[in-house]
């Protein structure tokens, strides 16, 4: 689409198919941008400057990281464990923070998804009473605009109650030390709520009532319609909304910081396998990276760099999933060109 | 039992059942609200309102606080935050002010200028660069920008005519709010972009054929139709920038220090700085002593009450500009 005026035959065309600047004197009567007042042409100088900026900016971004990845990261680095080390030859890789990171994204959105998917259904298809589905609506904004650090705080508040004692080490005088897997992913759910929930309520909004009205008419009620006709025909919804909360996940260094105890390897607590884990600390992509560059105490930018680099084939790769099913299913793009970036 | 759960469901259990689950989020921000409140709480008692003055010295009030035990002095507590909350205003108001032109200029060049080949490229890219990890922003700024200005933008003589009271090493202002620019646009240009696109073709056609060239009229129409648009993208990118918190603690140079405009407007954007959010990172480890607890608490507390009031602010604001209503 074209915008601007396509079809009016004396209208000015600025924006032909070589781009902004035109030929002056091409065919008709058209004004080119180079008979406009220079504050116009001002304006349209700029707005191409900082459209094209903005691209090579990220274009930078991903060429730099990319570059340093190839130049630091190394094999061993991804199957190694990290050790507590004065040398970096011996300090080891990043295995752990890797498979922290995964356990994190695991965790966050076992808790997010049925949430998130409940409030989207009872919002779209009952909603009732309309108050109470406001102040659902809103809560989940709050959420959406909560700063993670502050979510991360919150979170440490919470379990260091004596309550949630069995989720996370307790010291000798009985203080519950609040970091944990478990903690920590279950702030990240908070992380990925938002998105999901968006993407799957417009999905629902956005299906023709026919489908409700024929399933109704088959003596279905609303529970089985919704469990077996709605639901699977906004999957691809409900997919763009996990990978962009997925992308949340991963990219939270402040949740990781603060709730998983910033131990270099998973540091498993009680003797159940499994459990311990959860119970445990540990690390992730996002803590290793701020722990070895100048900003922690590691000083190790070579894997840093290492690091991020995988982090953002991380990124990259889950932008491309949410760019191909927003591509195969054209109702997903309302979902993905708006609740994509927030 | 487990028989009753799996026979289908009654239609008024369902629906009571998913209206439960979907109160837990309002529980969630409830429960947030009132833990980051007590564990603020101390912070009030000591100081009242004060502590968002300037009144104290911030540096070593931290330190006393970081220094006692388990038991605090009721002295512990005073605090005076002003540095930190001034920080947090002015990145923020400055990457704003140019992410939000920036964002404008680009959505219309996205929207309105673009070639479709163009514009199949710029919106992926510009969506990947709002999915970067904030870390991997610090990473670079810390590793890349820092070491750039300190070495190669700031002179000697900067660097001597405010040796006495600050040291200029490339960590600032400056970095941060280019960072924190880049980090916030993605946001502003994905909804302005989505609105510009809704605004009817005709709208800006009338415009041309009244006289209008066609820069002009997508300035005066369409960019008035989406005002709100407009608004609610600069929010959610205000309240983005205010709770960024490791990104600005990489890049900030993490003094407790108000860049001051009288040593220069230049000297200005170098000087380092803290934010309420970047404090937090620098001292959770210490959050074990109670004073410094409730001080990070009521930092917490300021940000969630500054994303409450954005979002009502630009709820209040988007209301008259409602007349010409396109969709979002």
């Amino acid at each position: 689409m074209n915008a601007i005026a396509p079809n009016a035959p004396h209208a000015p065309r600025p924006a032909g198919k070589s781009g902004g600047v035109q030929r002056p004197g091409g065919r008709g009567r058209r004004s080119s941008p180079w008979s406009w007042r220079w504050s116009d042409r001002l304006v349209l100088a700029c707005a191409w400057i900082s459209g094209i900026g903005l691209c090579l900016i990220a274009g930078a971004i991903v060429v730099y990281m990319g570059y340093r990845g190839i130049q630091y990261l190394r094999p061993n680095l991804l199957f190694s464990r990290p050790s507590v080390s004065t040398d970096q030859g011996s300090s080891g890789g990043f295995l752990d923070p890797l498979l922290g990171t995964l356990l994190l994204t695991f965790i966050g959105i076992a808790l997010a998804l049925p949430l998130a998917v409940c409030s989207a259904v009872w919002i779209a298809e009952y909603g009732r009473p309309s108050w109470l589905a406001r102040v659902v609506e809103s809560s989940i904004e709050i959420v959406a605009g909560t700063p993670d650090i502050v979510i991360a705080l919150f979170g440490l508040s919470i379990f260091q109650l004596g309550v949630f004692a069995p989720l996370s080490f307790t010291s000798e005088g009985g203080g519950v030390y609040g970091r944990s897997f478990v903690a920590a992913g279950a702030m990240m759910s908070l992380l990925a709520v938002p998105p999901i929930f968006a993407a799957s309520r417009e999905g629902l909004q956005s299906l023709p009532g026919h489908l409700r009205e024929a399933a109704f008419a088959l003596g279905k009620t609303r529970i089985a319609t919704i469990r077996r006709v709605l639901l699977p025909a906004v999957r691809s919804n409900v997919a763009t909304g996990v990978t962009l909360g997925v992308s949340r996940i991963i990219g939270s260094t402040a949740i990781v910081l603060l709730l998983l105890g910033e131990t270099l390897r998973f540091d498993t607590e009680g003797g159940v396998p499994g459990v311990n884990l959860l119970r445990g600390t540990g690390s992730a992509l996002t803590s290793y990276i701020y722990d070895n560059s100048p900003a922690g105490e590691g000083a190790a930018p070579q894997k840093a760099y290492a690091a991020a680099f995988v982090l953002l084939v991380f990124v990259l790769v889950l932008n491309l999933v949410v760019d191909r099913i927003g591509r195969s299913h054209a109702n997903a793009m309302g979902a993905t060109v708006a609740g994509g970036i927030v | 039992m487990l028989e009753r759960l799996r026979r289908p469901w009654p239609d008024h259990r369902a629906e009571r059942t998913l209206g439960a689950v979907s109160l837990l989020v309002g529980v969630v921000v409830v429960a947030m609200i009132v833990f980051v409140t007590i564990r603020a709480l101390p912070i009030f008692q000591h100081n009242g309102l004060g502590w968002l003055t300037g009144n104290g010295h911030v540096e070593t009030q931290i330190a006393e606080m970081q220094a006692t035990s388990v038991h605090p002095p009721p002295s512990a507590f005073h605090l005076s935050a002003w540095p930190l909350i001034y920080g947090t205003l002015i990145t923020t108001v400055f990457a704003v002010a140019f992410g939000l032109v920036i964002a404008v200029l680009s959505s219309i060049f996205i929207v309105e200028l673009a070639s479709p080949r163009l514009r199949n490229i710029a919106i992926p890219v510009i969506r990947l660069l709002a999915s970067v990890p904030s870390v991997i922003y610090g990473l670079i700024g810390i590793l890349v920008l820092v070491p750039f200005v300190g070495n190669h933008l700031i002179t000697a003589q900067q660097k001597t005519s405010v040796q006495n009271t600050i040291e200029l090493t490339g960590a600032g202002l400056g970095v941060t709010v280019v960072i924190l620019t880049i980090m916030i646009t993605p946001i502003m240009v994905a909804l302005t972009c989505e609105a510009l696109a809704s605004v009817p073709v005709s709208w800006r056609e009338g415009a041309v054929a009244l006289g209008l060239n066609p820069l002009r009229a997508v300035l005066a129409v369409t960019l008035r139709a989406v005002r709100p648009a407009i608004v609610a993208a600069a929010v959610l990118a205000t309240a983005r920038a205010l709770g960024e918190a490791v990104m600005i603690q990489m890049v900030s140079g993490g003094r407790f220090f108000t860049p001051n405009l009288s040593h220069g407007i230049s000297v200005f954007f170098y000087e380092p700085l803290r934010t309420l959010a970047s404090s937090i990172v620098d001292y959770h480890e210490g959050i074990g002593a109670p004073a410094l607890r409730a001080a990070l608490y009521s930092f917490a507390l300021l940000l969630l009450f500054s994303a409450f009031a954005l979002s009502v602010g630009g709820y209040l604001i988007k209301l008259p500009l409602r007349k010409y209503q396109t969709r979002g």
